[in-house]
């Protein structure tokens, strides 16, 4: 018995054992200052070290993360208490003035993060844990934009000269771009570039993890085969960018476990709906986009089961709106997609005046999305059965991009992530006439409609949720009635990882250690 | 001497120069950096910004000429998608590249003679078919398959060595070195074999093929007749003859090794040079996409330099015709 106790005593005093998840997944980060670049994989390890104000939930709902509570003073200025006792990794305590320093520095020109605090004019101190944030005008997501701006401390920023935002063209780099001091649930161990980065627990940090992870090692692997073959050779337990071709084998091996979700990522294809006479084609003296029948006759022909099926592999949800599940204003009635109909789509081109249909050409990336180009060979497939002849231009995504910006392109693919989670945000981008700012910075194709501008300038100050939730709703209807783009599909993103390990599928595609375990 | 030194290096520059030209001409077809400097929410005017102050709105020649004068005094800027110098990016990277080539150059050298020579002497054995069709292979296949092929074996089916990366290294001085530990020695062989295979078998057809020539002369027939043993005929009077060609070869294919190492390293995720350079491209990095691409031409250029000198040492010929 006594030798039993002896055991027991020992095992207890046994300092607890360290569990590490090891994850490897396409790309590298690119820098650890928070506020320098708005790219999926910096934020995702990032935003385990820095915190922001608010954070979302399991559901995607608004928690409170370094401020406790908030309460609007006026339509134009928001009050947050900020939490009290919250230390940053070196021990400095979290205050209203590394709020305020932290808005200076989101703000620098050379940063791309201010997005974030877009309409924010100014933040005021009210005492050491009190901030109030005075906006241009009222703001219904505010909140949800916030969960991007992260704090840094204003004493450890000015100790090591880290006051401004890296800056590609200075002479030396930042130390904040290989260094890190946030208030988050994991400290930065180290950052070998295109080796690993290796984060531990924060023991001091103010919220629980669910997760038994205490030690992070993000491994970037390039090459697909190779990162799949790492996760089946066991030197990594979780895996987050797949290869469509490999998951259906992966869901087979008994070792391995793949846990499906959907990204927030719509693909579409835009078209030029401003030049009177169509780029890239032989027709002459005008533009069949501009004709609503041609629009219906070009979505009409597309079979997004087809797609999904084949080339997909499965891993797609056909979509008839510009916004995916899991964002605020998609409903599953709103996204139904009916089926292909390549004779009523060759009826309507004809009606329009095309009985023997036309010539354009698709610019399309072949390096950004899941099988990209191997969707726009499809569609080209597809709407030949239509009469309509697309030649296919695939390009590397950074010359893509560039040329549709410069509307030099008749149709072309893009895919669209919701940072906000609300649909204001995809609208506002991809819909508003082009004018200065976010309204229509990505609407390449320049769709202009009065009744859907008027529709989103209110729902960017409308704070009546539910006004606010008919008019995102009259809007995403009247898109996709008037057909102003071709929605595609939302891209499935599944994760791999080993039996033993369990974690929460994020659709922002931001996995969060806190949330696994290794058992 | 001195006058075919001065010669070679103004050539070496004017190489460098050549080739700088080249690739800044087609970095424009890469795309452009800004796009991915900005992420999908960065506005036109942003961008614009970027551009100007990066100089990257400047005429091609513009820019050209002001990479060429700081590269002349060493410096290459700030890396577009890291934000750091590109001199440290490169030098963080080189020693993984080099010791990769080392180790892959040394197994090629160390195993394609020796079986070279067997093929040679025994051309009828199977073995030496056996090496023979093996080398074809070598040659034929695709360095990226055989990445694969070999990970696919030696870690997911045997487990016995690790799929990627360098394993632990350890700093001596600004160099980190993966030959002192377990994990580093145990990663470094399936790349070494990947990247040295092609190599391995050029240097065995050609030994080979060199060796067989070098049997049917005359003062190998004339040795024999002396009564020297076989050993002394093959080794002492064939193979030294055999190896001329070979050396000069071998110090040729030493450069593509290092430039080679890009596929090499995206399969196995070597942090070397090369996958530097693929990342870079896909963003669009020119300061390090420029500095890389010299600085493999220098490497070119040094290594052809010193296998001309070693030609001229080797070969009294060439000596008496220059006097």
């Amino acid at each position: 018995m006594k030798r039993i106790f002896i055991l027991l005593a020992l095992l207890l005093a046994l300092p607890a054992q360290g569990t590490t998840l090891r994850w490897a997944a396409q790309n590298d980060i690119l820098t650890f200052d928070p506020h320098s670049q708005n790219h999926t994989t910096t934020i995702t390890l990032v935003m385990h070290v820095y915190e922001s104000l608010t954070r979302y939930g399991k559901k995607y709902d608004i928690e409170p993360s370094l401020a406790t509570d908030w309460k609007q003073i006026s339509p134009t200025q928001w009050r947050f208490n900020l939490r009290k006792n919250v230390k940053f990794h070196d021990g400095t305590p979290f205050t209203a003035d590394d709020v305020i320093f932290s808005y200076g520095r989101i703000k620098q020109p050379q940063g791309t993060m201010q997005i974030y605090v877009d309409g924010v004019k100014e933040v005021r101190r009210i005492d050491d844990h009190t901030v109030d944030f005075i906006l241009a005008g009222p703001d219904p997501v505010l909140l949800r934009k916030l969960t991007d701006f992260r704090i840094m401390s204003k004493v450890w920023s000015e100790k090591n000269r880290a006051q401004n935002v890296q800056d590609a063209k200075a002479k030396e780099e930042s130390y904040a771009s290989r260094n890190a001091n946030g208030t988050g649930a994991y400290i930065l161990k180290g950052w070998e570039p295109d080796k690993r980065l290796v984060l531990a627990a924060n023991p001091a940090w103010w919220d629980k993890r669910e997760g038994n992870v205490t030690d992070v090692v993000y491994t970037p692997i390039k090459a697909d085969a190779t990162r799949v073959s790492a996760l089946l050779a066991g030197d990594v337990d979780l895996v987050t960018d797949l290869p469509t071709q490999d998951v259906a084998r992966l869901k087979q091996n008994a070792a391995l476990k793949v846990l499906e979700g959907h990204e927030v990522r719509t693909i579409f294809i835009g078209l030029d709906q401003f030049n009177n006479e169509l780029q890239y084609s032989d027709v002459k003296g005008k533009n069949p986009f501009k004709d609503v029948r041609v629009r219906r006759a070009l979505n009409l022909a597309v079979d997004r089961e087809a797609i999904k099926r084949v080339t997909m592999r499965g891993l797609s949800i056909p979509a008839a709106i510009m916004v995916a599940p899991g964002v605020h204003g998609h409903t599953a009635e709103l996204d139904k997609v009916s089926g292909a109909d390549p004779v009523a789509a060759r009826k309507l081109l004809a009606e329009a005046g095309y009985p023997n249909g036309f010539e354009f050409t698709l610019d399309c990336p072949n390096n950004r999305y899941v099988n990209d180009e191997e969707i726009c060979q499809a569609l080209v497939g597809m709407w030949a059965k239509a009469g309509v002849r697309a030649k296919l231009n695939a390009i590397p995504f950074a010359t893509h991009i560039p040329k549709i910006l410069k509307h030099d392109t008749s149709a072309y693919m893009l895919g669209w992530g919701v940072a906000t989670f609300d649909s204001l945000y995809t609208l506002q981008s991809l819909v508003r006439t082009q004018t200065t700012g976010a309204d229509g910075s990505f609407n390449c194709g320049r769709v202009s409609d009065a009744k859907l501008d008027a529709l989103i300038d209110a729902m960017k100050t409308e704070l009546d949720v539910k006004k606010r939730d008919a008019m995102i709703r009259e809007a995403l209807v009247r898109v996709r009635d008037e057909a102003f783009y071709v929605p595609l599909h939302h891209q499935l993103r599944p994760w791999a990882m080993k039996k033993n390990v369990t974690t929460l599928h994020r659709a922002d595609d931001r996995p969060e250690a806190r949330f696994a375990r290794v058992d | 001497m001195l006058a075919f030194l001065l010669r070679r290096v103004g050539q070496a520059i004017l190489v460098m120069l050549t080739v700088g030209l080249i690739a800044f001409s087609l970095f424009r077809f890469v795309g452009d950096p800004v796009v991915y400097m900005g992420g999908q929410d960065a506005t036109e005017a942003q961008r614009e910004l970027w551009r100007r102050e990066l100089g990257l709105d400047r005429p091609f020649f513009v820019q050209y000429w002001s990479f060429v004068k700081n590269a002349a005094h060493g410096e290459f800027g700030l890396s577009l998608r890291q934000v750091q110098p590109v001199s440290r990016l490169i030098a963080d990277r080189l020693p993984a590249t080099l010791e990769l080539s080392f180790v892959a150059a040394l197994l090629a050298v160390l195993a394609g003679i020796p079986m070279g020579i067997y093929t040679a002497l025994r051309p009828r054995s199977w073995l030496s078919h056996a090496l023979l069709a093996g080398s074809l292979a070598g040659v034929s296949l695709p360095t990226f398959l055989i990445g694969i092929l070999l990970i696919l074996v030696f870690s997911v089916t045997l487990g016995w060595l690790p799929s990627f990366g360098r394993g632990d290294v350890v700093q001596l001085g600004g160099w980190s070195t993966g030959f002192l530990t377990a994990s580093g020695l145990k990663s470094l062989i399936l790349p070494a074999i990947t990247l040295g295979l092609f190599q391995m078998t050029l240097i065995q057809r050609l030994v080979r093929s060199e060796m067989l020539e070098v049997l049917r002369t005359d003062y190998i027939r004339f040795a024999r007749a002396r009564g020297l043993t076989d050993r002394a005929v093959h080794f002492r009077h064939a193979l030294k003859n055999t190896l001329v060609p070979v050396i000069t070869i071998t110090g040729l294919q030493l450069g593509a090794i290092i430039a080679f190492a890009i596929i090499t390293e995206t399969v196995f995720q070597w942090p070397g040079m090369g996958l530097l350079f693929i990342q870079s491209v896909n963003f669009a990095d020119v300061p390090v996409m420029a500095a890389y691409l010299c600085l493999v031409a220098a490497f070119f250029v040094l290594i052809n330099l010193v296998v001309d000198l070693l030609y001229y040492a080797v070969d009294p010929r060439l000596r008496i015709e220059t006097q």
